[in-house]
């Protein structure tokens, strides 16, 4: 019989995983049966770049969850959900320069250089980076809770980022890149509002935020 | 043996299908027109709607021998903000949309101002085949075999007055059946109705056709039916669909994309590698439906490779300046 810890460990994450890669399966899925649109590269570039989107409020929701549900389980899962968005992030990076750009690399420098939206979401790809190589145990362990804590706080800034990346890109409908950003001003207003408030919190281990 | 066969004897190979039955009666009616008025008219259907085959339609004089881009792509990728802002849904919003009666205001500085039913419009009027490029402001293109006839021929007939200097076009406002129209918490972002603009010598030049079908057929809703602009030298979004007023006007149109964003819709918007849209480069494009996904973009041509025939339209003007 597997205790809580146990079920956790051994059913509920890898379950979490295996979801977490029905997007990749469902892309792969349309390539191979021709499901692309008239234009396939837009088609695979734009699904990437939703799903970056998506992880990164995901992940993002799991404090706020974890502090209204008092469930704090699901900080347990919150390293696999920022993993994910760096995945999906790397997909979208190289969707744009190997498809779109074809690696013309004086095109994508000039694109990066000149482009905004392209600049900012370049950067928030780089940003991305340091979080997920410090996002081990050991890293944690090695940088200290307090600096480590510090450096992930990126985190939002990179969401912030990526939702300016999409409102910049589109030509006059602003509706799909304004649903993303009303719903991550939510999950960033959470913490302000918790921060302003000096609102205890629930006992948890570490108390990050 | 079974001289009476049963129905269920009859392939249904053999049975002529309903299209080519109604082209048969088109075809006929068209014959009679033909005889009564002694000219070669083209054979527009009195009530058409998208997917009838159109008859009689001759090979254009421009014609490019790229690969046509497929009916599928061509059909299903559209921008055509009055049915949503996803290219997937004009295909889907514009199925019940009524192209039948269609009527055009002919209106300003004309000395034979008018409302032509569609029919009229078309009654003498030669239809031919066009196969263009079309070069989107987003950086993919087509080919196209359009049908339809010069816009010049319509200018001619309604003879404008001196002080006609430009062409104002509008697309039909009716959010009933645009839903894109409709007042929503943001829309599309755009003014409606649709506006767009020539300026004179723009829209009498020969490149420059009225369509009204497709890959032979008439124009399905999404592609703008039941009339639409074609100027293959500039942007896709020049090119205005579902036009029910051609205004003759004294200064330069204020055009939708002109209002919504003035720094990066110009009002030439002639397809030029050189000028790049401020948030994205225009020196490349896709062409879809034959790059593969692993194929670099092609160079954009100036003018999208109608300078031979366009570019002496703009002599003299700094095309960085009128973008």
């Amino acid at each position: 019989m597997l205790d809580q810890n146990q079920k956790i460990r051994w059913l509920v994450r890898p379950a979490l995983f295996v979801a977490s890669l029905i997007p990749l399966a469902v892309l792969i899925g349309r390539v191979l049966h021709n499901d692309l649109g008239a234009n396939p590269v837009e088609t695979i570039n734009r699904y990437t770049g939703d799903w970056v989107l998506r992880f990164l409020l995901i992940t993002l929701a799991v404090t706020p969850l974890r502090r209204m549900s008092g469930w704090n389980t699901l900080l347990r899962f919150r390293r696999m959900f920022g993993l994910f968005a760096f995945f999906y992030a790397t997909l979208h990076f190289l969707s744009y320069v190997w498809l779109d750009q074809f690696f013309a690399l004086d095109a994508i420098i000039k694109d990066v250089a000149k482009r905004l939206y392209i600049t900012v979401g370049f950067t928030c790809f780089v940003l991305l980076i340091p979080l997920a190589v410090t996002s081990t145990n050991g890293m944690i362990r090695r940088m200290g809770a307090r600096r480590w804590q510090q450096l992930h706080r990126l985190v939002y800034f990179i969401a912030i980022g990526g939702i300016v990346h999409y409102l910049w890109l589109v030509k006059s409908d602003l509706t799909q890149p304004l649903i993303y950003g009303a719903i991550l001003a939510v999950l960033l207003g959470f913490r302000l509002w918790g921060k302003i408030r000096r609102a205890p919190v629930p006992a948890a281990t570490g108390g990050s935020s | 043996m079974f001289l009476i066969r049963k129905p269920t004897d009859i392939k249904s190979s053999e049975i002529t299908p309903k299209d080519v039955y109604l082209n048969r009666r088109q075809f006929m009616r068209g014959l009679a027109a033909v005889a009564a008025t002694g000219v070669s008219a083209a054979l527009w259907p009195e009530s058409s709607r998208a997917g009838q085959k159109l008859l009689n339609v001759r090979k254009g004089a421009f014609a490019t021998d790229e690969k046509q881009t497929p009916f599928k792509d061509v059909t299903s990728y559209n921008n055509f903000y009055e049915f949503g802002t996803d290219k997937r849904d004009p295909a889907q919003h514009a199925q019940n949309f009524r192209t039948f009666p269609w009527s055009i205001a002919i209106e300003g500085e004309v000395k034979k101002p008018a409302v032509y039913q569609m029919e009229d419009l078309l009654r003498h009027q030669t239809l031919e085949e066009r196969i263009y490029r079309l070069r989107c402001v987003e950086a993919w293109s087509m080919v196209v075999p359009w049908i339809g006839f010069p816009l010049s021929d319509v200018i001619k007939r309604v003879q404008p007055t001196s002080r006609a200097k430009f062409v104002e076009f509008v697309t039909l406002h009716d959010p009933a059946q645009m839903p894109g129209q409709r007042p929503g918490l943001l829309g599309a972002g755009l003014d409606w109705p649709y506006v767009e603009g020539l300026r004179m010598d723009e829209a009498m030049h020969p490149l420059a056709i009225l369509a009204v079908g497709l890959y032979g057929e008439v124009l399905p809703n999404q592609n703008g039916a039941p009339l639409r602009l074609v100027v293959p030298w500039k942007y896709g979004f020049k090119s205005i669909k579902s036009i029910v007023k051609i205004r003759f006007v004294e200064k330069q149109p204020l055009t939708t994309w002109g209002k919504a964003n003035a720094q990066e819709y110009g009002f030439y918007s002639n397809v030029n590698p050189a000028v790049d849209h401020p948030r994205w480069s225009q020196a490349s494009e896709r062409r879809l439906g034959e790059d593969t996904l692993f194929a670099p973009k092609r160079k954009t041509l100036p003018f999208n490779g109608y300078a031979e025939q366009v570019a002496s339209l703009y002599t003299g003007m700094d095309l960085k300046k009128y973008f």
